[in-house]
């Protein structure tokens, strides 16, 4: 749709500022509908699968005959599926589609050739597919998240690199003036996945690269996609979100820039952390837990500037939707952030390495920041594009309870469940508690009940993602409140900033 | 205002540190280690593994074992791996250079099995055997009662005994098989377990340090479980 945008129905002169803005506004979402919404809706349907499938993982934990007789359902070809699915078919295409429109919105651009995301969903989408079937049927790589065979990743990059170069172009046209943070985060997600994506590919899949190399590669790609495309676009929304409900202009431009650049550059240098004390020559980890060490930089100062703007608006998490999903996801990046941190230095280190919690934090980056961030994006961002408001606040509240406790108790109990096996396997005999040797069963029945519990926060998290995929699916079909006020929590009194 | 150049250029910058310093930095560093030889007893360490224990690397891969299992031995310094008797030595990066893919995993819900070839149980002079394996992937409870490895029983085939039985054929309970037949490893199972059984890398190396003994059985109630 390529309207230029100074074509208002009326004369420019005879209209305020505001009605032109306003108008700018529709065009822009008008725009935007069917990309981001094509994005948004692919993205749930892998969340739900995501979930289905995380569940029975969580279930082969404790009890490994359930579902137990295929080959396609065990645990060692799951597991790869969950997280895979989890990344490449919520994260990411929810990324996406927050990243395009906040995008959009900050260049004052009207999309033009909406067709080009649009394809570039699909081709995604499918490499998904491709892929999460592959790995079911064993044709998978050893590394984590990059289990997918060559044919997906080619289809995952290709759509990538469109959407990626699309969203520069975007912002190469924006109107002029003041680049806000948000957009240094995006751009950033725009090119850093395809040239983290592609180099880690080609050089894991190279013949010509042996041993431990491989292994180095994978961990420096996992690292870097959390830190350059989760933690890029999750960080953007909020520096979006939050102001823009509450009102007012973020705290500290110099904080956020110092938070970007000291986050950016030393995210980057922490992927050997996984191989601390692995086959390595030992200056890698070494480098990576100084790194992960400086990044207290980056969680102080986003830390601060985020708390500091929400300051005299907390009451704002009790009536928007948006901003209460959004802080969730930003205390849930500290806690993350700050436990990652602790996590590597050496004596944490022994205790935690090859346990639940390292998917503990894997788990609060990518689902209790930046999944929750997301669910406030969208809560945000749906009514602008569907042009109704959204059917309950009960149904939000609920979803909000559902998610929020069932993240938290999973997590929660992946940390003990890794701190206990950490410190039993470091620990192998332990007369004084009736047992001579700790071997793997030991170790196991030792944390069977937070093995359990998370088998019980998965079934909290299946409820509240159905509840909000229904939610959003009665958006899709304009089955929402056609009032122009966004569907609050509590209505805001007199004297209050309106979202 | 045009845009600001510098958020290219610090994109293009951040991303090219991270690039040269944890993916360059290896392979410069460790792609061209070369196997230890010793000239006097013509001994070579590490040695590609070929044939039907390539092909078990594979089926481990295709199975997902890296999920629960690694293959690193650490240090005495970082963790009880030599005291659980994982290994007589850490590994090292040259212990790998021929693993392709290289699979040194990510979690622990079962042991390590870097050196599960080499492993005994004092007490149990039949385990870490051939059959042992066979039996343990076709029923992990069998072996490890309470153990939450998932059963691996469609790598194995119910089949007709035909005159005499298998030499590889599970010894079940009566009643688990019907009268006549046999569960038999399937080609995969074998290739597995030939990999599985020839898994080890604890021959000296100088940059592991010296090897150490396994610990005594008996005094920890047997040796790595």
């Amino acid at each position: 749709m390529p309207e230029p945008l100074t074509t208002p129905a009326a004369p420019a002169a005879e209209m305020t500022a505001a009605e032109i803005e306003w108008i700018d506004r529709s065009l822009i979402d008008e725009s935007m509908r069917m990309p981001v919404m094509f994005f948004f809706s692919t993205a749930l349907t892998w969340l739900l699968a995501a979930t289905v499938i995380g569940f029975i993982c969580s279930m082969k934990l404790h009890d490994p005959g359930f579902l137990g007789d295929w080959s396609f359902l065990t645990y060692g070809r799951l597991w790869p599926a969950y997280t895979n699915i989890l990344v490449y078919g919520w994260g990411l295409p929810a990324g996406i589609g927050t990243a395009i429109w906040i995008t959009a919105r900050l260049c004052r651009v009207v999309l033009k050739s909406a067709w080009i995301p649009i394809i570039s969903g699909i081709f995604w989408n499918i490499g998904v597919t491709v892929g999460v079937i592959a790995v079911l049927a064993g044709n998978m790589q050893p590394y984590e998240l990059l289990e997918f065979p060559r044919q997906a990743s080619v289809l995952l990059f290709i759509a990538y690199a469109l959407i990626g170069a699309w969203g520069v172009v975007m912002f190469n046209n924006r109107r002029p003036g003041h680049v806000y943070i948000s957009l240094w985060y995006f751009v950033g997600a725009f090119f850093w996945f395809p040239w983290l994506y592609a180099s880690a590919n080609l050089m894991v899949g190279s013949p010509h690269v042996h041993g431990v190399v491989h292994a180095a590669i994978a961990a420096w790609y996992a690292q870097g996609l959390l830190g350059y495309f989760f933690a890029s676009v999750g960080l953007g929304a909020i520096y979006y979100l939050i102001p823009k409900v509450i009102g007012k202009p973020v705290h500290s431009y110099n904080l956020a820039l110092l938070g970007f650049w000291s986050f950016e550059i030393f995210w980057g240098l922490t992927g050997m952390v996984k191989f601390t004390g692995g086959p390595f020559p030992v200056w890698y980890s070494s480098l990576s837990i100084a790194a992960l060490i400086l990044l207290l930089i980056p969680v102080g100062t986003v830390g601060v500037n985020i708390l500091m703007t929400m300051k005299d608006d907390t009451r704002m998490v009790y009536h928007s939707p948006a901003v209460r999903f959004t802080m969730y996801g930003t205390v849930a990046w500290l806690v993350g952030m700050v436990i990652t941190i602790l996590g590597s230095v050496r004596e944490m280190d022994q205790e935690t390495h090859f346990t639940q919690f390292s998917a503990g934090s894997f788990h609060l980056l990518i689902y209790a920041f930046f999944t929750m961030t997301m669910f406030g994006a969208m809560y945000y961002i749906v009514p602008r594009l569907v042009g109704c408001e959204w059917l309950s606040a009960s149904f939000i509240r609920l979803h909000f309870w559902g998610s929020g406790y069932g993240i938290g108790l999973m997590i929660l109990m992946m940390i003990i469940a890794g701190a206990a096996q950490g410190w039993y396997w470091n620990n192998p005999s332990q007369v004084s508690l009736g047992v001579k040797y700790f071997g793997a069963i030991e170790v196991l029945a030792e944390i069977m009940p937070y093995l359990r519990a998370q088998s019980l926060a998965w079934i909290l998290l299946i409820g509240a993602h159905l509840l909000f995929c229904i939610h959003f699916l009665a958006m899709l079909l304009r089955l929402g409140q056609p009032s122009g006020e966004p569907t609050l929590f509590a209505p805001i009194t007199e004297g209050e900033q309106h979202p | 205002m045009k845009a600001p150049p510098p958020i290219f250029n610090g994109i293009l910058a951040v991303f090219a540190l991270s690039f040269m310093v944890l993916a360059m930095a290896p392979a410069l560093q460790l792609d061209g280690l070369q196997p230890k030889v010793d000239e006097d007893l013509g001994d070579i360490y590490p040695i590609d593994v070929s044939g039907v224990q390539a092909e078990g690397r594979a089926v481990y891969v295709s199975q997902g074992c890296v999920a629960c299992h690694t293959e690193q031995v650490r240090d005495a310094s970082e963790g009880s791996d030599l005291g659980r008797g994982w290994g007589a030595r850490r590994t090292v990066a040259r212990d790998y250079i021929y693993e392709m893919p290289v699979l040194l995993g990510y979690m622990r819900f079962g042991p390590d099995l870097a050196n599960i070839g080499t492993r005994k149980d004092a007490d149990n002079a039949d385990k870490y055997s051939v059959a042992w394996h066979y039996m343990h992937l076709y029923n992990p409870q069998a072996t490890s009662p309470g153990t939450n490895m998932p059963s691996y029983k469609f790598l194995f085939e119910k089949r007709k005994i035909a005159g005499q039985m298998d030499e590889d054929a599970l010894k079940l309970p009566a009643g688990e098989v019907p009268e006549g037949y046999q569960i038999v490893p399937s080609a995969q199972a074998r290739q597995l377990v030939a990999y599985l059984t020839g898994l080890d890398h604890s021959h000296p190396l100088p940059e592991a340090g010296p090897n150490i003994q396994p610990p005594k059985p008996g005094v920890s109630g047997g040796a790595a479980k």
